[in-house]
């Protein structure tokens, strides 16, 4: 029989899920989508009411943006330039209802290929928390997402936080997203980047990551060497640096469309480094 | 299973609740059944229409995807909290004023974004207007009135009601504008028997083509106890085959062992909610025996199973019309051109997904559901449960949209079968994946056209072909064969023409009615065709149109000669100035970059029969006056958010002499109102209109025969009776001495009109439509040639519309037929089994629509009411290849496979080379 908890803290949270295998709630924004016509059946844990993952703070070593934190809570915070991209995926998400509801951490555990948030967070160095009655852990996002749908998350595991890294001189950062209509779409492909800039203007270093372009979005390390030490130049941005991607054909677009609208979203995210 | 009911309490409106429910439920479903609140609407239970949304401590969320739990403590409102002590809201009256609710079905939705924002930004531009609404949709209103409707807030203009004769032409506000903007309004879902009632769940097939065997029932039945029928073909107690034209009967109501499209309805779970709710098809008995599907390409190349003995070789019906020797003229003209144009599967989209219930009043059966056409309705059931006419009475819902979605039967003969075998009311409510997977589109097209013309610029010859995937049952598909022939060349005057077509039996989804009947796909053939003889005859494309448009004293291609009405040269008139602005400015804004951006303005003209094609389609209607001298109008005709109802009303008020507010309306009831036939084909306002005015015309010559007054009087109603006001004199109606009818009237004025047509001929030659709209539009655009996306910067638009009975709807039909058009050009491509949802299946959101300019020409039609003709199907007709010339202005690249969808055309600009 389905019953519902929702906790009001992270052990008792963490107690329940270690008892009986449970589905996580939080904004429901992908959860219910998956079950129309069918009334909720399962076994559930809404995390919504736990106050130790709520909001985003600020860190010694980066910010913290706590797993029920939504879209809207990123788009009102006050953040530097380095979450310029995130910002800009948290307003493409869905439309404002999306947004209203949908957390970060929820996108990320989804781990659909079109998440807006992962390529963003890839693009961040983001990390991710884990708790369990048994203990913790941090996992890079990378390793976090294996797939579509697929995660390094235990059935015992709550996704705590996200975790960013204070980038070590001035940032920037872009996110692109390409869709079939203006708002409530899901991307075709998109591009998200953060460069870390000297003082001369040139880029110390770029995190690039783009997405529904594979099973899970991916980094492009050839591309993210090629622009270190350069000025940002869309013309670094070379058809090989595509290689990691694997897109497929589906209803949105072709594989070959994906391919090249992404390179041209990598020269325009480059561009706008700038 | 569900989980156990848990308390919860939370503020609802202002004021505390408190409920017992399980804590998983949807938020929506608890406030609709647990609550009564059935303001919020639901038209996906998945995130993706926004009908559902409400303000949760202030924030619009979905309703659908929020958990009851998740409200503990918290405060929701809902669009019944928005009117305070039965005062509309400021918000709410603005979107009655601007005619921002069409069908309503979204409105309370957008409301609830709408006082979101409000409440934090109280005077909003627009980009954050649609920022706010961006997750709501709207399918109706094409959104501009809504944008309109928020940005005027501030605003007063108070709207007098018109005085008497003063109807026609007036802004009149939508009749039921306060119930849709409170949500009082009842659509299908809304409407619920008052005794206890059974739930229907179809089971339907997942394959497209196959054979099945449906077990032993009886331990579902043990494993399940509120389950208390399934039922199969054999439980349908007359003709299990149903179909919209009476040689077309040919869809059943449950498979009998054969399925021929994905969707088709093999059995029926009726039980408790909970219970059909909880029973997953895989728990049923079913052997399945997989088909070889039945594609297009398949069917057109001959070698495919016949499908239906009615239909040899898969061909459902030839459509054909010729004049004079196209071959021949073809040959010797100077300018020639060829275009193959292709389209695909485009579905309804309509926010509200089927809904209603069927209860059985002894041996008689009532239908409460959404539909447009009551009457089609109640002879078809009659047909299904073997019973007469007279012994089904349908009740139609509020129907929120349709655009010929609704004409065909869905749910009602389902619920109206098992309440007639179980005796008790049995209620259905189609989820979005099977409104879509089950019910009728838009017909994907294959045309090849040719077109030529002399050295002036003159149209010579046309000829065309389409061939219309038709889907596994024959529905309208005889509509759209007959149809595109008659309007293949366009609205231009061309001497020798051979239009052919054939609808196309597959294992697709039926493709039936859809806003236009497949004139919209050839319209993208002859406005490709005109575009392109324009320019190798060096004239300008309106310039060239303008030379071509059919005008007064002109044949068409059937040989009728139009006499009157001709408003095509008009529209291009009315555009001119605006064209070669918007061209002009594309050209140098393309001269002044040279980056991936290009702009481009495009025109497209369209004409349309209202009306059927050469086929008898009679409205009726009454008015009646009761002794205590209340005056109303019987309305058979269905408002679907079109607006039929103010139409009517105004149209009976003026040929009756009283105020429109005096005329009380009686909706369409089967019992209560006569056939107006169905809401199709444009047909309402031209032919119920004219039904109307007939009937306020006879209603007052009995008046005044009565009072013994000259046709010149005044008919005057005043609390408690009428007023003859003749000359000086003013003498009451004396009505005690007539006997009152069932409806309590004492005087009743008739009205019926059938537009005078006839037959066509083996060549289609003949009289198909008495009536003809006309309309131009041009598009500007910008497209990034590097990623393929188009982005439409502006419509203008000019519509002949003869009259416009209610300019404010017209306007609203314009905008929301461009959104659809829109949506045909760049977006919108069903795929069965593939985008079964509102996710996949995009439809233009409230940012996809540019601002449109909207001039109407009001040529009267000797034979409309009051002059008008229609404006439902006319108004989507020109937008896509308008759309499609501005691309091909913009990058030299004409596109004719729609949607133009991102990838299609980059594709196309590569293999051009016009890409950056
Ligand atoms: C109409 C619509 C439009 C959308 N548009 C977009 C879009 O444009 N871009 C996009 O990327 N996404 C989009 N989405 C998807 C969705 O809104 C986002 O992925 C959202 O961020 C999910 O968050 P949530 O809190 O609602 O997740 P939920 O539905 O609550 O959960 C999602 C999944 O993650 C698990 N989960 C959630 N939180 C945790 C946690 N803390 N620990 C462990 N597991 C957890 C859940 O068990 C579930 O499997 C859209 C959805 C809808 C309905
Ligand atoms: S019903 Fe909730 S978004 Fe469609
Ligand atoms: S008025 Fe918006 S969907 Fe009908």
């Amino acid at each position: 029989m389905g019953s519902y908890l929702r906790p009001t803290s992270l052990p008792e949270a963490l107690a329940a899920l270690a008892a009986t295998p449970r589905i996580v709630l939080a904004g429901g924004t992908d959860y219910y989508p998956a079950r129309v016509g069918r009334p909720p059946e399962d076994d559930l844990l809404d995390i919504t009411a736990i106050p130790a993952l709520a909001g985003i703070a600020e860190t010694e070593e980066g910010w913290r943006i706590g797993a029920a934190t939504t879209w809207t809570e990123v788009v009102e915070a006050p953040l530097p330039p380095l979450f310029d991209g995130l910002k800009a995926a948290a307003r493409e998400v869905g439309g404002a209802q999306i947004q209203n509801a949908g957390t970060v951490a929820g996108n990320l555990c989804n781990a659909s290929p079109a998440a807006d948030g992962i390529p963003n967070l890839l693009a961040l160095g983001a990390t991710v928390h884990l708790a369990s009655a048994s203990g913790d852990r941090v996992l890079p996002v990378a390793e976090f997402v294996h797939g579509n749908r697929r995660t390094a998350r235990r059935a015992d595991e709550i996704v705590t936080a996200i975790h960013i890294p204070g980038p070590k001189r001035a940032a920037r950062s872009v996110f692109l997203k390409l869709g079939a209509r203006r708002y409530l779409v899901i991307s075709i492909v998109m591009v998200a980047a953060v460069a870390e800039f000297d003082e001369d203007g040139t880029i110390a270093s770029a995190r690039i990551a783009v997405g529904s372009c594979s099973a899970a979005a991916v980094r492009l390390p050839a591309l993210e060497a090629a622009l270190a030490g350069q000025r940002p130049d869309p013309a670094l941005v070379a058809e090989a640096h595509l290689a990691p991607l694997s897109p497929i054909d589906d209803v949105r677009a072709s594989a070959a469309y994906r391919r090249d609208a992404a390179l041209t979203l990598l020269r325009r995210a480059v561009e706008a480094l700038r | 299973m569900r989980s156990p009911a848990e308390r919860i309490a939370f503020t609802l409106n202002g004021a505390g609740v408190e409920v017992h429910a399980p804590p998983a439920t949807r938020l929506a479903d608890l406030l609709r059944d647990t609550l009564g609140l059935t303001g919020t609407k639901i038209g996906c239970n998945a995130g993706d229409c926004g009908a559902c949304t409400v303000l949760l401590d202030g924030r619009q969320v979905c309703a659908c995807l929020v958990a009851s739990g998740q409200v503990s403590g918290r405060e929701v409102v809902t669009v019944e909290g928005l009117a305070k002590d039965g005062t509309v809201s400021a918000l709410q009256e603005a979107f009655a004023r601007n005619g921002a609710a069409q069908c309503g079905i979204c409105t309370p939705g957008m409301l609830m974004a709408a006082a979101d924002l409000l409440a934090r930004t109280p005077q909003p531009d627009e980009p954050a207007v649609l920022d706010a609404l961006g997750g709501v949709l709207c399918r109706c209103t094409g959104y501009r009135k809504i944008v309109e409707a928020v940005l005027s807030l501030g605003e007063t203009a108070a709207q007098q009601a018109p005085a008497a004769g003063r109807a026609v032409g007036a802004r009149l506000r939508h009749p039921d504008a306060t119930q849709i903007v409170t949500g009082t309004h009842r659509f299908g879902a809304d409407a619920l028997p008052e005794e206890a009632f059974l739930t229907l769940r179809a089971v339907r097939s997942p394959y497209p083509h196959a054979r099945f065997e449906i077990g032993d029932l009886a331990p579902l039945f043990a494993r399940f106890p509120g389950l208390v029928r399934v039922l199969t073909a054999a439980d349908v107690p007359g003709q299990n085959l149903f179909g919209i034209y009476p040689t077309g009967k040919d869809q059943p109501v449950l498979a009998p062992g054969l399925v021929r499209m994905r969707g088709e309805a093999i059995a029926a779970l009726v039980g408790d909610a909970e219970t059909v709710a909880a029973i997953r098809d895989d728990d049923l008995p079913i052997t399945w025996g997989v088909l070889e599907p039945v594609t297009f390409d398949r069917a057109l190349s001959g070698d495919a199973p016949e499908m239906h003995p009615h239909a040899p070789g898969n061909v459902l019906i030839r459509g054909r019309v010729k004049a004079g020797d196209a071959a021949a003229a073809l040959e010797t003209a100077p300018h020639r051109a060829a275009v193959s144009v292709e389209t695909g599967f485009v579905e309804h989209a309509y926010i509200e997904p089927e809904a209603g219930y069927a209860r059985r009043v002894g041996e008689r059966i009532e239908i409460v559901a959404c539909t447009q056409t009551p009457y089609m309705d109640r002879d078809e059931l009659a047909l299904i449960l073997g019973v007469t006419q007279n012994q089904v009475r349908v009740i139609p819902t509020a129907t929120g949209g349709g655009f010929g979605g609704k004409l065909d039967l869905s749910l009602q003969p389902l619920v109206s079968v098992a309440a007639w075998i179980t005796g008790r009311p049995v209620r259905c409510v189609y989820t979005r994946p099977e409104s879509i997977a089950s019910t009728t589109k838009r017909h994907p097209a294959r045309i090849t056209a040719e077109a030529a013309c002399d050295a002036e610029g003159r149209l010579v010859a046309y000829r065309f072909h389409g061939d219309f995937n038709t889907g596994a049952y024959a529905s309208w598909g005889p509509t759209v064969a007959n149809r595109v022939p008659v309007h293949a060349t366009g609205p231009y005057a061309v001497p020798n023409v051979l239009a052919t077509s054939a609808a196309i039996h597959t294992t697709d989804t039926p493709a039936g009615a859809f806003r236009g009947f497949g004139v919209p796909q050839a319209a993208i053939a002859h406005e490709a065709l005109m575009d392109m003889l324009a320019e190798r005859s060096g004239l300008d494309p309106l310039a060239f149109r303008l030379r071509n448009a059919i005008r007064p004293g002109d044949a068409t291609a059937t040989g009728q000669v139009l006499e009157h009405a001709v408003g095509m040269a008009a529209c291009l008139e009315a555009l001119e100035q605006r064209w070669q602005a918007l061209r002009a400015e594309a050209e140098a804004f393309n001269r002044a970059q040279n980056g991936a951006i290009r702009r481009g303005a495009g025109v497209a003209c369209m004409w349309y029969g209202i009306g059927n094609t050469s086929m008898s389609n009679p409205s009726d209607m009454t008015i009646g006056l009761a002794r205590d001298g209340t005056l109303t109008l019987y309305c058979g005709a269905m408002d679907i958010g079109q607006g039929a109802k103010a139409i009517m009303a105004q149209i009976a008020s003026d040929a009756l002499g009283i105020p429109v507010a005096s005329l009380r309306i009686t909706e369409a009831d089967t019992d209560l109102t006569r056939d107006a036939g169905k809401t199709s084909a444009s047909r309402q306002t031209f032919v119920s209109g004219n039904a109307a005015r007939l009937a306020g015309e006879d209603l007052r010559r009995r008046i005044l025969a009565l009072a013994n007054a000259g046709p010149e009087a005044r008919i005057v109603p005043v609390p408690g009776g009428i007023l003859i006001e003749d000359g000086g004199r003013s003498i009451p109606l004396d009505l005690m001495r007539h006997a009152a009818d069932s409806h309590g009237d004492a005087l009743v004025g008739e009205g019926r009109f059938d537009p005078p047509t006839t037959a066509l001929d083996a060549d289609g030659r003949g009289i198909p439509y008495a009536a003809y709209a006309f309309a131009a539009q041009v598009a500007y655009v910008e497209v990034d040639t590097a990623l393929g996306t188009i982005k439409p910067l502006r419509i203008v638009a000019a519509h002949d519309v003869g009259r416009a009975v209610n300019p404010t709807q017209v306007e609203g039909q314009i905008h929301g037929g461009i959104a659809q058009g829109l949506g045909l050009a760049l977006m919108e491509e069903f795929f069965p089994g593939r985008n079964e949802n509102l996710h996949d299946y995009l439809i233009p959101t409230i940012g996809d629509i540019p601002p449109i300019e909207a001039t109407l020409i009001e040529d009267p039609d000797p034979l409309g009411p009051f002059g008008a003709k229609g404006i439902g199907e006319p108004a989507l007709i020109a937008t896509a290849p308008a759309i499609l010339g501005a691309i091909h202005h913009a990058t030299g690249v004409r596109i004719t496979r729609v949607p133009a969808t991102p990838d299609r055309v980059r594709a196309a600009l590569l293999a051009a080379g016009a890409a950056r």
